[in-house]
């Protein structure tokens, strides 16, 4: 400043406080624009659920279906799959699915799925590390994996291995198991995924 | 009359004052080499890039139903439009070669040492935009390996503590990658990003005109002055840099020329294999890797065995630049003059950073796993080591004028 003010305390404080006020404004003239990046109301409403017919699915086979843009895969399993579960427990992050987010409380359970239908995997199709879709690696000891592979999943992106209940391995990227989404049986054959027992009650 | 308009112009506009500060009688070392020719080089891609970018958006859609589908209309039905889109992706692959090497030619010759070290922030900053930018870019084609590029990439963000999978869907605008995600990319692709790098390009000229130009022996050339307060090892930049600039130019699109016309994808390097097919949410490619720039940085990435971790050393593999000039305790600046134990030191970080990208464009085998974890080490060693390496190092004495 050319002048020194007769008053520098007073000019100090009516700069400070103009600038205050401005970068208050300048917070809130932000808001929008930052808020503009959220999904919007239409992105929120096309979470509708999907049945998935499983009916022709023979033991052994999965099928993958969209449910708000996310593969979920639905798998058969054999008893033979079934009984390979607690054989690789000992080498998996978390067998007991405490993490709480990763499933419905109907899925805490081995089979991590409902009580009566276990050999019915349903699964969202994204790696809890990063998000690539897990290949279904269902042979055991498959050549690349392993010896030891009991069969399961395999992401190629970043190699994580989870069994053939979505539960994770430990020593691998992914931190959490496979998620399972909120499904109901709505008859002995169709699978409504993202059905809640209220609504279909 | 020519003349007096171009008076009555320059006496309203300082034209010919911009011109002598920044060409005519802008004095530069006279023993400029081979590595000095990268900078004008990425000017002169950065435009490519403006221009043909402009063209393609005349025709390209930013819709994920469309994207795909106009990206072949480019090729094969708009006029030229293989040519206009070769120049821009092969550009892509080219602004990152130049940026690395003119990187490595700061780094070689202390570049980035006191009075020059806001420019190189300035450098590194545009490195970060170039990424963003790069990466954002790279999603519009919306082929698989886009799609699950950017699906992979997104998702590190999430894993940020506490706010990460709220920040990631706030960056996806949707809970996958999807149509929003694709628009908003397009968005930054085409006017935010290259608006600020515009901005950060000239912070890093305007910086560099303040203080000069280093060169490969590192002497300061403004300590020597003749009667008219010259430089004595000073040339104008106009007509000898300019000219030398325009045949590094002709030598520079030889090799461009000859990747846009006869080796445009690179060998799945510069345009990838899977992004010829149509972006498939439900299905993830048996191999994905990033694009061969981002593949160091990848390796670093999946080196480390947490997820959170593995994201903090890929940032802090791009961060620790801007923290060089103060990693480097020696004020010997060229490489020609400094010990052998930075010597190596500078090879092994290079090598490491070459290896890296070796890696991280191959499945992640356990070998390949163990080889990046010791490639990681190397880079980050590089700094820890230049820190001590540069605190009692025997240099060599540096002569008072240019050799």
């Amino acid at each position: 400043m050319a002048d020194s003010p007769s008053n520098p305390a007073r000019r100090r404080f009516l700069t400070g406080a103009a600038s205050a006020v401005g970068a208050v404004g300048v917070g809130f003239a932000a808001v929008p624009f930052l808020s503009s990046f959220q999904p919007s109301a239409k992105a929120e409403a096309a979470g509708a659920p999907v049945d998935v017919n499983i009916g022709k699915l023979s033991p052994g086979q999965m099928t993958t279906v969209s449910w708000r843009g996310k593969p979920v895969y639905v798998v058969h399993r054999t008893e033979r799959m079934l009984e390979s579960l607690s054989d690789v427990e000992d080498k998996l992050a978390d067998p007991e699915s405490a993490v709480t987010s990763q499933q419905p409380g109907f899925a805490v359970n081995r089979f991590r799925a409902r009580q009566g239908n276990e050999q019915f995997l349903v699964i969202v199709g994204l790696c809890t590390h990063l998000g690539c879709a897990p290949t279904y690696r269902p042979e055991v000891a498959a050549e690349d994996l392993g010896a030891d592979w009991k069969g399961g999943f395999f992401c190629p992106c970043h190699g994580s291995k989870f069994d053939l209940s979505g539960r994770v391995y430990r020593g691998v990227p992914a931190p959490t198991n496979l998620e399972v989404p909120e499904y109901v049986y709505v008859s002995d054959d169709i699978i409504k995924v993202g059905g809640t027992e209220e609504e279909s009650a | 009359m020519i003349k007096s308009l171009g008076k009555w112009v320059d006496d309203r506009l300082p034209i010919s004052h911009f011109w002598n500060a920044h060409l005519a009688k802008y004095y530069v070392p006279h023993n400029f080499n081979f590595w000095y020719y990268f900078g004008s080089l990425l000017l002169v891609v950065f435009v490519l890039q403006i221009v043909t970018g402009v063209w393609l958006t005349m025709s390209y859609k930013p819709s994920a139903e469309n994207a795909f589908a106009s990206v072949e209309y480019i090729m094969r039905d708009v006029e030229w439009g293989w040519l206009i889109r070769y120049l821009h992706s092969t550009g892509a692959s080219f602004f990152f070669i130049a940026v690395y090497l003119h990187i490595f030619r700061g780094m070689m010759y202390g570049s980035y040492k006191k009075p020059r070290e806001l420019i190189w922030i300035f450098g590194v900053l545009i490195l970060l935009v170039l990424m963003a930018e790069a990466f954002m870019g790279y999603l519009l084609p919306w082929g698989q390996m886009s799609y699950w590029g950017a699906q992979v990439i997104i998702s590190l963000f999430s894993s940020v503590p506490v706010i990460g999978p709220d920040l990631a869907l706030w960056i996806r605008g949707d809970y996958v990658v999807s149509d929003a995600t694709l628009n908003r990319f397009f968005a930054l692709h085409v006017i935010a990003l290259p608006l600020v790098l515009l901005f950060l390009i000239g912070g890093h000229i305007m910086a560099l005109h303040e203080v000069g130009s280093n060169n490969p022996d590192g002497v300061d050339i403004k300590e020597k002055k003749n009667g008219h307060g010259k430089p004595v090892d000073g040339i104008p930049f106009h007509p000898y840099y300019t000219v030398k600039d325009l045949f590094g130019l002709g030598v520079f699109l030889f090799f461009f020329a000859f990747v846009v016309f006869y080796w445009p994808e690179g060998g799945g390097l510069f345009l990838e294999h899977p992004n010829f097919i149509p972006a498939d949410p439900l299905k993830t490619p048996e191999h994905i890797a990033p694009v061969w720039y981002f593949a160091p940085h990848y390796a670093i990435l999946r080196a480390v065995p947490d997820k959170f971790l593995g994201v903090v050393a890929m940032v802090v593999a791009i961060l620790i630049l801007f923290v060089l000039p103060w990693v480097d305790r020696n004020r010997t600046r060229s490489i020609r003059y400094r010990s052998t134990g930075f010597k190596v030191n500078l090879f092994l970080f290079a090598a490491a950073f070459v290896g890296l990208g070796y890696l991280g464009t191959q499945p992640a085998t356990e070998l390949a796993t163990w080889a990046a974890r010791f490639l990681s080490v190397v880079y980050f060693g590089f700094f820890v080591a230049l820190f001590f390496i540069s605190r009692r190092e025997r240099t060599k004495p540096v002569p008072e004028r240019l050799t």
